[in-house]
């Protein structure tokens, strides 16, 4: 079991949470559960994808194959590639840390890593009509052109200091 | 109305049949490769397995304090404090604002467009939007879990930075395509 100081932290506060919850109201309590409840299910095929997706990447790949590819001698290359597929994929951001990390573990660079989780929270692909109709196109396109260069500017950052 | 919801909820059923569809392709296609390819198996298996376990102690957790938040948190405290938020501590409450786990993004769009119809200014505007799409507190959590405490601080500290940059930016370019735009009649 990967029992760590981290996993115990955040169960301890969601049990206190949800105890705490539950003495101060009943029903909204049940309901914060149910929205818990609901909404693992509908991550779970993409819990299931990542697992897959992982094990293949562990399996398969050697990890000199994985470092020419998106390690550090990549460079902008990496970077840029990482980021245009975290504009693109819609991957739930909570498992998407997992599938980086397995990621930098077979050889991708740290740069690449944050350059990819950076685009892949800020910038949605698949949401910018809702974002255009609720807030217009020029807010919109400003919001996520503005990011990607971002995402750019923080992976060479984090590449450098790290 | 009532039309709209059962549209978003059958949107919903399509996306989530889609997604176990995908799955299932995947799932076939590895089963396939670890057929054809027995040395990999061990590996691949040992891999998923391993990650599995990982995400069975955090995964609950993360999903219990989000659901927590959002019967806590609602919409209506989002808009109440943010409507009429200035200065720089306007600046801090959207960052917080953002990256309390109220929903998901699609939500935060329609109650930005409340906000700035309402009069909240566009950089508070930008900053909770960004804060809520990337800086969300669940989703620090696993970061810290996974990518550990230095990558999650260093990265976190320069996306709040940036994100607050990147906000008074398009407020200022916003608002100079406004005021030469302002002559003529838009709506």
């Amino acid at each position: 079991m990967q029992i760590n100081i981290t996993v115990i932290v955040i169960n301890a506060i969601a049990i206190l949470g949800i105890g705490f919850s539950y003495y101060k109201d009943r029903e909204k309590t049940k309901k914060a559960l149910k929205i818990a409840f609901k909404g693992s299910l509908n991550m779970a095929p993409a819990i299931g994808i990542i697992l897959v997706l992982v094990g293949l990447l562990m399996g398969f790949f050697r990890p000199e194959f994985i470092s020419r590819l998106l390690g550090n001698q990549t460079g902008i290359v990496g970077i840029a590639l990482a980021s245009v597929a975290g504009a693109i994929l819609m991957i739930p951001s909570l498992i998407a840390f997992p599938l980086t990390a397995s990621l930098v573990e077979s050889g991708a660079s740290i740069s690449v890593a944050a350059a990819f989780i950076t685009t892949l929270t800020m910038i949605g692909f698949a949401t910018l009509p809702i974002e255009i109709k609720e807030l217009g196109k020029k807010l919109t396109f400003l919001r996520n052109g503005i990011s990607f260069v971002i995402a750019v500017g923080i992976a060479l950052i984090m590449g450098a200091l790290l | 109305m009532k039309n709209k919801e059962s549209e978003k909820g059958q949107q919903q059923k399509k996306k989530k049949k889609g997604g176990i569809l995908l799955f299932a392709g995947i799932l076939s296609a590895a089963v396939i490769l670890i057929i054809l390819y027995p040395e990999n198996r061990a590996a691949s298996i040992q891999a998923s397995y391993d990650l599995f376990k990982e995400l069975i102690v955090i995964l609950p957790a993360v999903m219990v304090l989000m659901g927590l938040f959002s019967v806590w948190v609602s919409k209506e405290t989002v808009v109440k404090y943010l409507g009429h938020a200035s200065g720089i501590s306007g600046l801090g409450l959207a960052l917080f604002m953002g990256m309390i786990p109220t929903g998901p993004l699609y939500i935060a769009f329609p109650l930005a467009s409340i906000l700035l119809k309402k009069g909240a200014r566009v950089a508070n505007i930008i900053i909770f939007l960004s804060a809520w799409a990337c800086i969300k507190l669940p989703q620090e959590l696993m970061e810290l879990r996974f990518m550990g405490f230095e990558f999650m601080i260093v990265r976190l500290t320069f996306t709040i930075v940036m994100v607050i940059v990147m906000g008074l930016i398009i407020e200022k370019i916003d608002g100079l395509s406004k005021s030469s735009a302002a002559p003529s009649i838009e709506d």
